[in-house]
């Protein structure tokens, strides 16, 4: 099966790799999919929590190279939208964007799921951090 | 050192060149067809033939009408396993095999249980080993075939098949095994291992695809088959079509150069095999072998086969890091299936440890120079891909990975 070059260039060079603080308020993790299926996704956000900005991304995934790839590309899709944006990026952009071949298409569905559950990580550190208040 | 690098070799091989130049006259000027009995082209294809099968016969210790030709050692098993099945059903309707099977066993074994035979899956220990007494226990008196792999094309186990062969003496069940990747590879003697029936190929032997045998014991016991295939009668009416005599040519050839230098061969193997395991043991943590360690059991394991898992880091990735290298991994994405590899399921290797599996397999024209260069590549992309993996960081702080309520999507 051959790669499509965003593939080959996402995995060779990957967009912020690494990790944030857990414990920040302002940063939600998303971890989706499990060892036994051979993905597992870690995406992490650092989220102003005046302006609702994500400004800063990091990603760890264990996986193939389209699932690498997808990862990748997630992180730069979202840094410096909102939370709202950012939610409301499909994986069909991450498979169109990327080239991905029908069998990788769970690929970019466990990296719209990550940025799903870094978001909700996210809102529900907040609401913990500030019971009264409305969060971003 | 020519770039890419193959280290595929269970998969198939090079051929030798000078099987090749065995094989050459048989296309263009020696065209016959072995069984045109009234003139000259026909014999000199036949007698091509008839050296090839004294060869391959003498090389296994085997008669040589005791070898039928085929297309390969899928056709081979098929043929063993149907044709014995359907010869003897009178005499009973069950079957043994093991789960570590090619699926040429494997998927044959089901088609016959959809036939109404039944089948019996022997299990395997932790190093894809079959217990002796297991084999004794399942025997029935309605247990007409065992068939056991000699060497696994995946883990590299090499089955006592010795043993295995006087279990099925001693109770009259006729004994297969699928030598496809042992014969001109390890020491095989049909006598002294007490097969009955064994499939071989000439692409794993450095010979040409297209071309592979079936033994077939001819006395104590006489072994009867039921051709799968309708036709001309070939092969003493097991196995109907023109034999393709070029690659038989280049098969014989093979296994006599296979035998010729197999001392060398094995020796030349298990260095660079030996060579890789220390090494990557040596520069990467939380590696697993998968099959029998070969620096302990070296006898017990074929000698340029090597199954590592390189945990927290999946097959396809790294095989995507080694793009210069040819491997092959047990990992579902490379799979058609989809799932990961059922022989790693088969010794109890966990679906996390088997997505992150590499199968290398090393050969006679592999060389130092490229085992050096594989080992540079393959430490650089395992660290690469482990310091982008979470369950590399979290297994580092000390997280039970295993404690994780996964989200399995």
């Amino acid at each position: 099966m051959a790669y499509s070059e965003k593939v080959i260039d996402h995995y060779n060079n990957p967009r912020n790799v690494g990790t944030l603080d857990p414990n920040d308020s302002t940063v939600g993790t998303g971890l989706v999919g499990a060892p036994e299926c051979g993905d597992v996704m870690r995406l992490q956000l650092k989220i102003n929590p005046e302006t609702g900005v994500i400004e800063d991304a990091k990603f760890k995934t264990f996986g193939c190279g389209s699932a690498i790839a997808s990862s990748s590309y997630a992180t730069e899709l979202i840094k410096g939208k909102n939370v709202e944006e950012a939610a409301a990026i499909k994986n069909t952009q991450i498979v169109a964007d990327l080239n991905l071949p029908p069998v990788k298409i769970h690929c970019s569905v466990l990296a719209e799921d990550a940025i799903k559950a870094a978001i909700e990580d996210y809102k529900k550190k907040q609401a913990q951090a500030h019971p009264a208040e409305a969060v971003a | 050192m020519k770039i890419p690098i193959y280290l595929d070799n269970n998969a198939t091989t090079p051929m030798d060149p000078r099987v090749l130049e065995a094989m050459l006259p048989y296309f263009t000027d020696i065209f016959g067809n072995a069984a045109s009995r009234n003139h000259e082209f026909g014999w000199e294809a036949e007698a091509a033939v008839e050296g090839a099968r004294e060869t391959i016969a003498r090389a296994i210790g085997a008669d040589p009408k005791e070898i039928v030709f085929t297309s390969g050692a899928t056709e081979s098993d098929n043929l063993a396993i149907k044709g014995v099945a359907h010869m003897y059903r009178p005499k009973g309707d069950h079957i043994i095999t093991v789960t570590t099977e090619h699926k040429a066993v494997i998927d044959t074994c089901k088609a016959l249980e959809r036939d109404g035979f039944r089948v019996t899956y022997l299990p395997v220990d932790k190093e894809g080993f079959v217990e002796l007494d297991r084999l004794r226990e399942a025997i029935t008196d309605k247990t007409i075939l065992v068939s056991v792999m000699h060497g696994n094309n995946e883990i590299g186990t090499l089955q006592d098949i010795k043993s295995i062969g006087a279990i099925c003496r001693e109770h009259g069940v006729l004994f297969h095994t699928d030598a496809t990747q042992t014969i001109g590879k390890v020491p095989f003697n049909v006598e002294e291992m007490n097969v009955d029936l064994a499939s071989f190929t000439g692409h794993k032997m450095y010979g040409p695809k297209g071309c592979g045998a079936l033994y077939v014991r001819k006395r104590k016991p006489r072994v009867r088959l039921v051709a799968q295939m309708d036709g001309g009668g070939h092969e003493r009416g097991m196995r109907s079509g023109t034999l393709n005599v070029p690659g038989i040519v280049g098969f014989g050839k093979a296994l006599e150069l296979a035998m010729a230098e197999m001392e060398q061969d094995i020796a030349h193997a298990r260095t660079l095999r030996d060579k890789l395991w220390t090494k990557l043991k040596e520069s990467l943590d939380e590696l697993y072998i998968n099959g029998p360690d070969p620096l302990e059991k070296n006898e017990q394991r074929l000698p340029g086969n090597l199954n590592v898992s390189f945990a927290y880091v999946e097959g396809e990735a790294m095989m995507m890091g080694i793009r210069d290298i040819a491997v092959s991994s047990g990992s579902a994405c490379t799979s058609a299936s989809l799932e990961p590899s059922y022989i790693l399921k088969a010794l109890g290797v966990g679906e996390d440890l088997a997505h992150t599996s590499i199968r290398f397999g090393i050969g006679r024209f592999t060389t130092e120079e490229e085992i050096d260069y594989t080992l540079n590549q393959v430490i650089e992309a395992v660290n690469k891909l482990r310091e982008m993996s979470p369950l590399y960081e979290m297994a580092k702080l000390g997280i039970d990975l295993k404690s994780v309520e996964w989200a399995h999507h």
